[in-house]
């Protein structure tokens, strides 16, 4: 469904992405781990164009859409949670629902609506609400709900679990596995290891712009080298 | 003093206010939405008096306003809109759009160009003497007895009413609809508009349009009621009109038609029951106090950086 071929990316002079190749088959749960600045925001940024891919190919749906403008990617059939949630504080709940629907229209939007409120009561308990006075938990359902409603072939979500509490990561990760089961295919960038490599059906570590190493989640899980670098030697 | 002076005053504020408030949105909406000034948009307001001459001649000649006066004025009114929504659109792509992503300085420096490009383009095209168009509407309404009333002019009376009416439809448009949902959007985090699948670009192209054809509706209420207009008005008028937003808070809808009101209605006041030379001073001595003591003004948010 997704595949970034040797794509390599800079910050003016500053190399964020060194020849990164990617593939991520319809229906799977692939997993992006990697230390902080190690270039996993960027590589979900190049599928938008910002910054654009200095060299290499990024293919979706058999498409070439390493040139494509940002506000296109979505019409495609991405959507994005990106880092710092970034919803739109002024907006209620519902509104910045609505704002996901750009790609597919408002026709279901109630339905894509209730199916989000499923996912997340908190959401609908708080749909009048102004998003920017919700916790950091509720932000990011928010998030990810605001992303479904585009009805995207492929979502990504950009560290989902950072700075939530465990309850709401778990519940985060659950989500996950029934969008998926929903039949969206994710990419889930996360620090979390541990939590995303039990998750996914495959994994690729990145290591200062470049791909490290790549496998099976439980392979991942099981190498010592992950363990020791992401999984704090323990588990 | 007496009543019906103090009365008065009020009444001539809440024209001159409602005229303010219109031309305060395009300042307010723009620098919401991509966080410049357009130093150009008073000067779109007089391209908008001259429109309005100009359609209203063509109008005559063609025998429109011998056989209605309302007809005519409300054709006017609208070409004038849609012409002057050009010209705020055409400004924002031809000098302020290929700057986008530069420094902040530079669309400010391009946009006290594109004041004076239209000052003298008007100026050439036009001549540089005093415009004037025959007044249409007459009639008056007064209150109160033979030497203590009140009196609003049916302009006057006009431009209240349509100035509330387009800001009542702004606010709609704004809270109820895509579009506003869009610009609301855009306002508030550009990228993630655009990585939803805005086309932001677009949102502001249609920002520059609204904020002209706001403007556009102040400039031919103005024209109809005075009569009399030059290339050098929109100096003035726009820093006025810049003074309102800020003072109800610039980024704010709400704020630019209550910084309008407010600000109409002190300078109304202060010029009739103390100084009528001093009645510029009065504004821009009031931005300044707004600008060192409540820079996020009325109903404004304190400042954030846009890139
Ligand atoms: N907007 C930016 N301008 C310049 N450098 C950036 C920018 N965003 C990220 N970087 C740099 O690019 C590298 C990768 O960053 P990022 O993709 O955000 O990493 P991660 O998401 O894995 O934490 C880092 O060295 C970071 O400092
Ligand atoms: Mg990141």
């Amino acid at each position: 469904m997704l595949e970034i071929r040797d794509v390599s990316a800079s910050y003016g002079p500053i190399q964020a992405l060194r020849d990164i190749s990617i593939t991520i088959n319809r229906g799977e749960i692939v997993t992006l781990i990697g230390a902080n600045g190690a270039g996993k925001s960027t590589t979900l940024m190049t599928l938008f164009g910002e910054p654009r891919a200095s060299s290499g190919q990024i293919l979706f749906d058999g498409h070439d859409i390493t040139h494509v403008q940002m506000h296109e990617v979505a019409r495609l059939g991405i959507a994005q949670s990106p880092e710092g949630r970034r919803i739109f504080p002024a907006m209620t709940v519902e509104e910045n629902l609505i704002m996901g629907t750009i790609p597919v229209g408002t026709e279901h939007a109630g339905e894509d609506m209730a199916k989000v409120y499923e996912l997340f009561p908190r959401l609908k308990e708080r749909r009048g609400q102004r998003a920017g006075t919700m916790s950091g938990g509720e932000q990011q359902m928010l998030a990810i709900g605001r992303a479904l409603m585009g009805r995207p072939k492929l979502l990504l979500l950009d560290e989902p679990s950072l700075g939530l509490a465990p309850l709401i990561v778990k519940r985060i990760f659950e989500v996950i596995r029934e969008i998926r089961a929903a039949g969206t295919t994710v990419f889930l960038v996360e620090q979390n290891a541990f939590h995303a490599l039990k998750l996914a059906d495959r994994g690729y570590v990145l290591v200062n712009g470049k791909i490290h190493l790549s496998g099976s989640g439980e392979e991942l899980l099981t190498n010592p080298e992950v363990r020791n670098a992401y999984l704090g030697g323990g588990h | 003093m007496d009543w019906h002076i103090f009365a008065q005053q009020l009444v001539n504020g809440l024209v001159l206010g409602s005229i303010y408030g219109l031309i305060a949105i395009g300042y307010t909406m723009v620098y919401g939405i991509i966080g410049m000034i357009n130093f150009a948009h008073g000067d779109i307001y007089m391209v908008s008096a001259y429109l309005t001459a100009i359609f209203l001649a063509i109008l005559t000649m063609l025998g429109v306003t011998a056989v209605s006066v309302p007809l005519a004025l409300v054709v006017v009114m609208l070409l004038t809109i849609m012409f002057t929504a050009l010209y705020g659109w055409t400004v924002e792509r031809v000098a302020y759009r290929p700057l986008r992503g530069s420094t902040r300085l530079a669309p400010l420096i391009s946009a006290i160009g594109m004041s004076l490009v239209l000052q003298n383009y008007v100026q050439i095209s036009q001549g540089a003497r005093n415009q004037g168009i025959p007044s249409l509407i007459e009639g008056t309404l007064r209150v109160g007895g033979e030497s203590a009333y009140v009196q609003i002019t049916t302009v006057q009376l006009l431009i209240v009413v349509v100035s509330f009416v387009a800001m009542g439809i702004l606010t709609y448009i704004i809270h109820k609809t895509s579009l506003g949902r869009q610009c609301r959007a855009t306002q508030q985090d550009r990228k993630m508009a655009n990585i939803l699948g805005i086309n932001t670009d677009r949102v502001i192209s249609m920002v520059f349009l609204i904020g002209a054809a706001m403007a556009a509706i102040a400039g031919a209420l103005v024209s109809f009621n005075y009569g009399s207009f030059d290339f050098y008005i929109g100096f003035v008028t726009g820093i006025k009109a810049f003074t309102a937003a800020v003072l109800g808070g610039i980024g704010s809808l709400p704020g630019a038609m209550l910084g309008g009101l407010i600000l109409g209605l002190s300078e109304s006041l202060f010029s009739g029951l103390i100084n009528t030379d001093y009645k510029d001073v009065f504004a821009f001595a009031l931005l300044v106090l707004v600008l060192i003591f409540r820079p996020s003004g009325l109903l404004g948010k304190p400042e954030v950086e846009k890139v």
